[in-house]
């Protein structure tokens, strides 16, 4: 009954790991000279920041689909929502300096023939502002979907096919030119953030460190809340639902909070992304990204967030390594990846990490017994 | 009232920390609802004329029931004759296409949701044993002792003193205390129904709604659940559904047959089982 510690060892490890990233990738860019085959070369330094974001995007996608029960389609709409709040205020501090030099409106606007700045650009030249936005528009679209979905029972494959359908009238909603949001091409071009120029080497690596900050609390504050009896209720939710109604909990509460929380750590997550690839375009909403996020997690294990963080990076690097060989093939090896987990690692590469490690511990006569996972007071 | 006396209660809540227990029984004695001047019935359940029918089908046809403070009634009747449906509209997951139903008098059933019932003193037993197979039995147990249900007065470090309290009595008094650790998913299934009535007196409800509890126990296990079911019954108003003849025999209350969807014979199980239309029915066959 006692709550489970919120930094267990393998939360540890992750949270070590992260860390260490943070500061060992840095300092190897930095300290050691080029030749050095553990020097990390300053084009890397922008990718491992991507592969971070995706964790964290990943660690919010589990929160939902590991704890919850709520399998979302849809959470690219979320990160690509972060993504834009981030590029609008990236955008503005270009200012002048654009292709037509127009001090107050983007070059996508005045090719369009935009006479003036459109109201919800209004304050995005404003960094804490536009900081805001990162978290409130993402979380504003999941209350209020949140608030119809749930409240109308709608749940299981029918929910999946609504989130899907949500990223999916967003896209088409952002390629359209008179949007506002600059259509097909989206947002991009980027100078500055801040004041420091936006491809500088220093400012990347600003940028990666944060998003290892970001991925790191992203899981604190996720373990926190599914090690409470709160985390033990959405687990109720997520097994047997009509019990927790039953019980006198009135579920879709319980389910809008998960929701819209992972929905910001989403936001969060693609608002340290567009700067470190540089653009951020309708794409990002498009199905098959929040597909591929849920692989992510299936992959590395789901309810475990760290397992959900692990699958985003081995994809991901995979996926950098297979479209640089072998690049038409990526999807099938895609969709191979996630036939295979789910066939023979149900549990993900966590599950079989640690189903081997327990093998290792019986095969080795143990000197004392293992304590039980949880003391009786 | 008097058959309320919290004193009489072995389920009601002892422990308030340094209070004393006459204290205790004195401060729920205030708590305990009485008869409230607003109530339209004396009666706890109250249901009259009510009808249910799903594409024409009359699952609930004009169905009428009541049951009083502390009283425990067995509800028999073949399959269809709409006992789980009447279960669902009392416990708000069906609503009636007509009828009334009061829970002590001034609350009106067909009006509120699940929770809302829930949080009124109405608890469910399934006829499956449901319960949260991956949390550990006393994690059960703790989900579901009385308490704040709100989602951001539950994101708290540690369970509280009186929670940790209630989940000790409640463990030992439905045996599961050895069992505490182990995971619901692998008790057995006699144990699995003894956890989730342990989970409903644990929502200290003022009446259980209980769908065959006998359902799938051996022998031994039949006979202690008619006990402990008795001995709640001395307090809290207790509805059974069952199909185990010998069970609600050694239940020893008043039987309600069901049939289509309404009462067709109300009274103790020899008087009915004597019924002739009953026969016909039901038992005959």
């Amino acid at each position: 009954m006692n709550r489970t510690r919120i930094i267990d060892r393998t939360g540890g490890i992750f949270l070590l790991a992260v860390l260490a990233a943070g500061v060992l990738i840095p300092a190897s860019n930095l300290l050691l000279p080029p030749g050095n085959p553990l020097h990390v070369p300053d084009y890397m330094i922008p990718l491992l920041g991507k592969y971070l974001c995706y964790a964290l995007l990943a660690v919010a996608v589990d929160l939902v689909w590991g704890y919850c029960g709520v399998l979302s389609l849809g959470h690219g709409a979320f990160f690509a929502l972060g993504g834009y709040a981030m590029g609008m205020y990236l955008m503005r501090q270009i200012g002048a300096r654009g292709v037509y030099g127009n001090p107050v409106l983007p070059d996508f606007m005045v090719f369009l023939n935009y006479k003036e700045l459109p109201w919800f650009w209004e304050g995005f030249n404003i960094f804490p502002f536009a900081m805001l936005m990162v978290v409130l528009v993402p979380g504003a679209l999941a209350f209020v979907f949140g608030w119809f979905a749930f409240r109308s029972r709608v749940t299981g494959v029918y929910l999946s096919i609504i989130t899907q359908a949500m990223t999916f009238a967003l896209m088409l909603a952002f390629f359209r030119n008179d949007m506002g949001f600059g259509g097909n091409n989206g947002l991009t071009d980027f100078k500055d953030i801040l004041g420091f120029p936006i491809s500088a080497p220093s400012t990347r690596l600003v940028l990666f460190v944060l998003s290892a900050v970001a991925l790191a609390a992203g899981y604190v504050l996720c373990r926190a809340l599914v090690t409470s009896k709160y985390g033990k209720v959405l687990v109720a939710v997520r097994d047997a639902e009509s019990r927790t109604r039953f019980l006198g909990y009135r579920v879709e509460n319980y389910k809008l909070v998960a929701w819209v929380l992972s929905a910001m750590l989403a936001g969060v997550a693609g608002a340290l992304y567009v700067p470190q690839v540089g653009i951020i375009n309708p794409s990002e909403f498009a199905p098959a990204q929040s597909i591929e996020m849920v692989i992510w997690v299936a992959v590395g294990g789901r309810g475990t967030l760290v397992g959900a963080a692990l699958g985003a990076l081995i994809v991901n690097a995979g996926k950098t390594w297979f479209t640089g060989v072998l690049p038409e093939a990526w999807l099938f090896a895609l969709g191979a990846l996630f036939v295979l987990v789910t066939l023979f690692l149900p549990k993900g590469v966590l599950g079989l990490a640690a189903s081997l490690s327990e093998k290792w511990k019986a095969r080795r006569p143990s000197s004392a017994p293992t304590p039980s996972a949880t003391p009786a007071e | 009232m008097s058959m309320l006396s919290p004193s009489a209660d072995p389920y009601a809540v002892k422990s308030h920390g340094a209070l004393s227990l006459e204290a205790e029984l004195g401060f729920l004695k205030a708590e305990q609802p009485g008869p409230d001047p607003m109530a339209l019935t004396p009666a706890l359940l109250y249901l009259d004329n009510i009808t249910v029918s799903f594409d024409g089908f009359r699952a609930l046809n004009a169905l009428s029931l009541v049951i009083g403070e502390a009283e425990m009634r067995a509800i028999i009747g073949p399959n269809g004759a709409g006992k789980t449906t009447m279960m669902d509209v009392i416990t708000g997951k069906t609503r009636p296409n007509q009828g009334v139903a009061l829970f002590a008098g001034t609350n009106d059933l067909t009006s509120m949701d699940e929770a809302a019932i829930a949080q009124l003193g109405i608890g469910r037993k399934f006829q499956t044993p449901t319960v949260f197979d991956m949390h550990s039995v006393e994690d059960n147990v703790l989900l579901a002792v009385k308490a704040d249900r709100r989602p951001f007065a539950n994101i708290e470090w540690n369970p509280s003193r009186h929670e940790r309290e209630r989940v000790e009595e409640l463990l030992e008094r439905v045996r599961l205390k050895d069992s505490r650790h182990r995971r619901a998913g692998d008790l057995s299934h006699g144990q699995k129904q003894w956890l989730e009535i342990g989970m409903l007196l644990a929502q200290e409800p003022r009446l259980l709604l209980v769908d065959e509890p006998a359902a799938g126990m051996t022998d031994q296990e039949t006979a202690d659940t008619a006990v402990l079911l008795r001995e709640i019954a001395k307090t809290r108003s207790v509805v059974v559904v069952e199909h185990d003849m010998q069970f609600v025999r050694d239940l020893d209350v008043k039987v309600t047959v069901l049939h289509e969807g309404s009462v067709l014979a109300e009274g103790p199980l020899d008087q009915v089982s004597a019924d002739d239309r009953v026969i016909e029915v039901y038992l005959g066959r």
